[in-house]
Parts: structure tokens; sequence; C-alpha cells
């Protein structure tokens, strides 16, 4: 127990520990022209595998994730976002102009409903192509059941009708903050993000990444246009292999009628952190 | 046999910090205890487990895993027998947080919180900070899955061993390669466990029976809240690296070395949330010992036991 409380001393004097000297904090704004293509990791997976894939192993997670991201822009909402529960079969085979196309078995759950809620079967091609500069993965989707789990209508009508107001102006940062915070007002938010979100993911994919939002830097409202709600997000996006934190800026729309659609993307170059304090 | 329980832990490192210290000072490891050492004292040499968690900044979740597994042992071996008997034969080293420069980054502020490397200064022409911790042992040191970038995530460091923190664990494992029997480094997220090599072409000797205890752990895991942890090598099931701790624990003997990655997987990712705190430490903490008590009978109750290496 003493140990214990020793080391809950520590995390005390952790979170009182004063800011650094100036010179080491990161520049507000990075100068230098930035480099219009995220950057791709760097190691060439070797995906020699073709036929059979084993269901648990990363190459039908990664072409899963990738259904999943399309399947989130189709159904995702405020009040709905799909996550990756488990492949259940999974094949390759190479095709022709040097693409490789997976065929999926898989099932997902609505994060909203935790791990009660109940899977829904889905089957996919994912096609990724193998071009010299990067181009989307294309993908075919069925999920058994979509229309049958439960209906968000209410909320999506509710959040609408509380946000669409012409002096509404939601704007916040850090969903959710350090500690995993996120306030239930803005939970929707949060969602809304994670769908535009896999528009970037779905179209930033290839066999050698594996995308999850990390978190929401950002949230802000813009001027409603045609009666969608119109929202700037900045969100950092996390991808396995190279372990990078990738920042997008995006501008997307939403209504229950018409769903979530991105409008702009735009990369953001991170700063590299604390450049070295000048001597 | 009277025992008595050894815990050390005395993080003056931390102090040091709030004094005004600069980051990543050479860290002398007689001055600054960070690693606890628990187990009943013996007249004889014993045998250990080694855990690790936080060689990454950002992932909260395993510093607190370690800091529950602790108050667990310490908590019941005076009433659990099992644990009891554990302390009796067993040392446990841990350290619950390797990474500390880049921990305490971390929780600078909202900008820091995914910070993941160390905080030493880049070398020649690098204007960015920080090693990938575990890209940096030596243990086929950048041969897959790393970068020459020193500004990228999973950059290896410009020499095998550049950073103390890979250095402290290496001496200290090669000190005790005798006596360490298990080897357990704590990470997220993922849901996964982790076996030797990180290397597509390289295959642990004991491969199959590291798969049987893994897979043992991931069921004792799923039987607290239905979590489930997928197993297999890194190369198989996450991706392929090289300079890990995991692997050179392996390569140096170690014969039982295994990386968990904790909740979730990629729902909050690194950020999980407070109430999955304890949950998420309950259900690896039943992963571990299943580990910790397989290796233990292994070695301490049939009458003849043959060490697998």
């Amino acid at each position: 127990m003493k140990t214990f409380c020793s080391v809950w001393l520590l995390l005390s004097l952790v979170e009182l520990s004063p800011a650094p000297p100036a010179s080491q904090e990161p520049p507000l704004a990075c100068t230098g022209a930035p480099d219009p293509a995220p950057p791709q990791p760097e190691t060439a997976e070797d995906m020699a595998s073709t036929g059979d894939l084993e269901p648990t192993h990363y190459p039908a997670r990664r072409a899963a994730q990738v259904a999943l991201h399309y399947l989130n822009t189709h159904h995702g909402s405020p009040f709905r976002v799909f996550g990756l529960q488990q492949v259940h079969k999974a094949s390759a085979e190479d095709v022709g102009a040097g693409g490789r196309k997976y065929k999926l078995d898989f099932s997902v759950t609505d994060w909203g409903s935790g791990s009660a809620g109940p899977a829904l079967r889905c089957s996919a091609d994912v096609l990724f192509p193998r071009t010299e500069r990067h181009s989307a993965p294309e993908v075919q989707l069925h999920c058994e059941a979509l229309h049958q789990i439960n209906s968000t209508a209410q909320e999506d009508d509710a959040f609408y009708q509380k946000y669409i107001s012409p002096d509404s102006a939601v704007s916040a940062r850090d969903i959710p903050d350090s500690f995993g915070n996120m306030s239930e007002e803005m939970q929707p938010f949060w969602r809304l993000a994670r769908v535009a979100a896999s528009f970037i993911m779905l179209r930033e994919s290839s066999e050698n990444t594996e995308f999850n939002m990390a978190k929401v830097a950002s949230v802000t409202q813009q001027e409603s246009r045609e009666e969608q709600l119109m929202l700037e997000f900045v969100v950092l996006l996390h991808d396995f292999p190279s372990q990078e934190i990738v920042q997008w800026k995006l501008l997307a729309s939403w209504s229950p009628d018409r769903g979530v659609r991105v409008l702009q993307t735009e990369w953001q170059p991170r700063c590299p952190h604390a450049t070295k304090p000048p001597n | 046999m009277k025992g008595s329980v050894i815990s050390v832990l005395v993080v003056l490192a931390v102090l040091d910090r709030l004094a005004g210290g600069l980051e990543h000072r050479s860290y002398d490891y007689t001055k600054y205890h960070t690693m606890d050492e628990i187990g009943f004292k013996s007249t004889t040499p014993k045998k250990a487990v080694w855990m690790d968690c936080g060689i990454h900044a950002r992932e909260w979740i395993a510093p607190a895993f370690c800091q529950h597994f602790v108050k667990e042992i310490l908590g019941s071996y005076k009433t659990d027998s099992n644990v009891n008997m554990l302390f009796k034969n067993l040392d446990f080293y841990i350290t619950p947080v390797l990474n500390m420069d880049g921990y305490i980054y971390s929780w600078r502020d909202k900008t820091t919180r995914l910070w993941r490397k160390s905080r030493s200064p880049g070398t020649g022409n690098c204007t960015c900070f920080g090693t990938d911790l575990n890209r940096n042992f030596y243990a086929n040191w950048g041969m897959v899955g790393i970068s020459r970038d020193c500004c990228s995530d999973i950059y290896n460091g410009p020499t095998a061993l550049s950073e103390p923190e890979a250095k402290a664990v290496t001496d200290f494992l090669g000190a005790h390669q005798n006596e360490v029997l298990c080897y357990l480094t704590i990470h997220s997220y993922g849901q996964l466990i982790l076996i030797p090599y990180g290397h597509p072409n390289i295959s642990a000797p004991n491969y199959e029976e590291l798969m049987e205890v893994g897979l043992a752990a991931a069921k004792a895991i799923k039987a607290v809240h239905g979590t489930s942890y997928k197993v297999g090598t890194a190369p198989d099931i996450l991706y392929a690296n090289s300079g890990t701790s995991r692997d050179f624990a392996r390569l140096i003997g170690i014969p039982y070395s295994f990386t968990f990655e904790l909740r979730d997987k990629g729902n909050y990712g690194f950020i999980l949330p407070e109430d999955q705190i304890q949950p998420a430490c309950e259900e690896a903490y039943q992963g571990a010992m299943s580990i910790v008590n397989y290796v233990h009978d292994k070695n301490f109750k049939s009458a003849a036991t043959t060490a697998t290496l």
C-alpha cells in the first residue's frame, strides 16, 4: 500500500510540473513550405499472401478497416459510428493493372450501443490500386439488416434543430481532453468528426496503413448553407505502421436527410516538436 | 521461510524536474530509483519476472496498469496463497514509467498528449527530438519497421542503445539474465498479445509454447469483461518491427517474452476514457498473472523441469 501511495504521489507531482523554458516551446506557426502530400509510411510491407488470409492477421484487418471507413461515410451520423468487431473470413487476389482485391466477411458494431449492441454482418470487396501515385481504394459493401438496427432519427432531428438555428456558433477544442473526458454535448460532434474523418481515412488508405482517429483538435461551426450544418474540424489521425499522428483540417456538412458530406480537406503538417533552441 | 517485502520506489527524478532540472539528463540509476523490486527476501538467489510500462509516452493506460499490478500483488500476498507463493519463489521487477521524459512531456499540455518517443535532442542536423525507445534495442536493430528520419515516430536512434533508458534496461537484463524467467512489456492500444520476433523471417524456438501461453492469457482476459485480445507475432498481427525490448529479452535467452497492447481497438485509442481504466487494468492483470503462474509452475512445481530456451 505504501508503494501505491508513493506512486500516487508521483502522479500528483507530475500534474503540478511547471512549464519548460520558453526555448523549448514548439513554434506557434510552422514556417517553411509544407509538403503537399502527407507522409507515407516508409516500410513497404511484403504483401505476398494471395488466396485465403488468416482473419486475425493484419492484412485482412487493414482491408476490413477500409471497408469500415466506407461504411461510416455512408451510414455514420452524430449518433452512429461503426467499429470493427471481428473478421470472419478473408481472401486476396492480384487483379489486372497491378491492383489487389480483398474479399471480406466481417462483423461491425455500433460504438454508441457499446459491447451490448448487436453485431452486423457485412461482406465487402476492397480493391487497392497499385498506381505510381496513391489513389483511393475502391469498396463494394453489403451489410445485412442495416435498416433494421434501431433508428437514431429522433436524436438526429433534435440535434439538427438545436444547432441549425442562425445564432448557433459551436466552437470547442480537444475532444476528448487529455484524460479522455468528453461532455455529453460534445459527443455527437465527436462522432460527426469521426465520420467526416472516415472520408479522409478511406481516401488515404493503402495496404501499408491502418488509420484511426486519435482525437478532435477543434470544431468550429460555420454559417449554415442550404439547410446543412456546416462544421470545420481539425482532426488528428493515428496510423499504426508509421505510428505517426497526421493532422487534417476539413469542412463537412450534415443534415438528417443528406448525411455527412466532406467539402474541403487540407493536410496540416505538424511542427517537429520543439526545434532546437538557438545556441 | 520468514519473509518480508522489499519495495523501493523513490522518484527523485521527478522532484529534480520540479526543481528546474532539464529534460534528458543522464539519469544516475543508483541515485534515482524508478523501479520496484517486490518479493520475499531470500538467502539464495531468486528467479524473477520483469514488467515495464510506459516505453511509449502517450500510452497512459500502461503506467496505470503497472500501478494496478503492484497494488494488487501487494494488497493480496498476505491473504492470497497463490500470490504468497509467487513472492516466495520469484522477485518482481517493475518499472511503472520507463520513458520518464516522454511521459512527463505528454502531460505538459494538450499539444503534447500524443508524444511517443524519448526526449533526447536530435543529433547532427536533426531539429527534432526523440528516439522510439522500442526500436532502439540491440535486437536486429534497424532491420525492419523503422525510419531513419529523426522526426519520425519510429526513428530508431542514431545508433542502437543511444538512449539511456534502453541502455539501462539492457544492462539490468544482461546482469540478471540467468534470473529473469519472464519479460512483460506493457503498451497500448490494440488489444493484442505479441510474441517474439518482430522480424517476419525469424521465429522463436519456443514459438508454439509462446502461442499457447499467450492464448491462455487472452482467455483469462476475456473471462473478466468479455474483451477480446488477439495473439501472435508482431509481423503477423500488427506490423514487422525491430529493435524492440521484447525481442532483446528473448534473444538473450529469457524464454517467455510478451508485449501487451491494452485497450482499446481504435475507438478512443491512446486517450482511453476514465471509466475504462479500472476494467482495462483488471482484465490485463488476469492475463499477466496467467503468464506469471505458467512460468512459475514450470520452474517450481514439477520435479523434473526442462527449461525451454
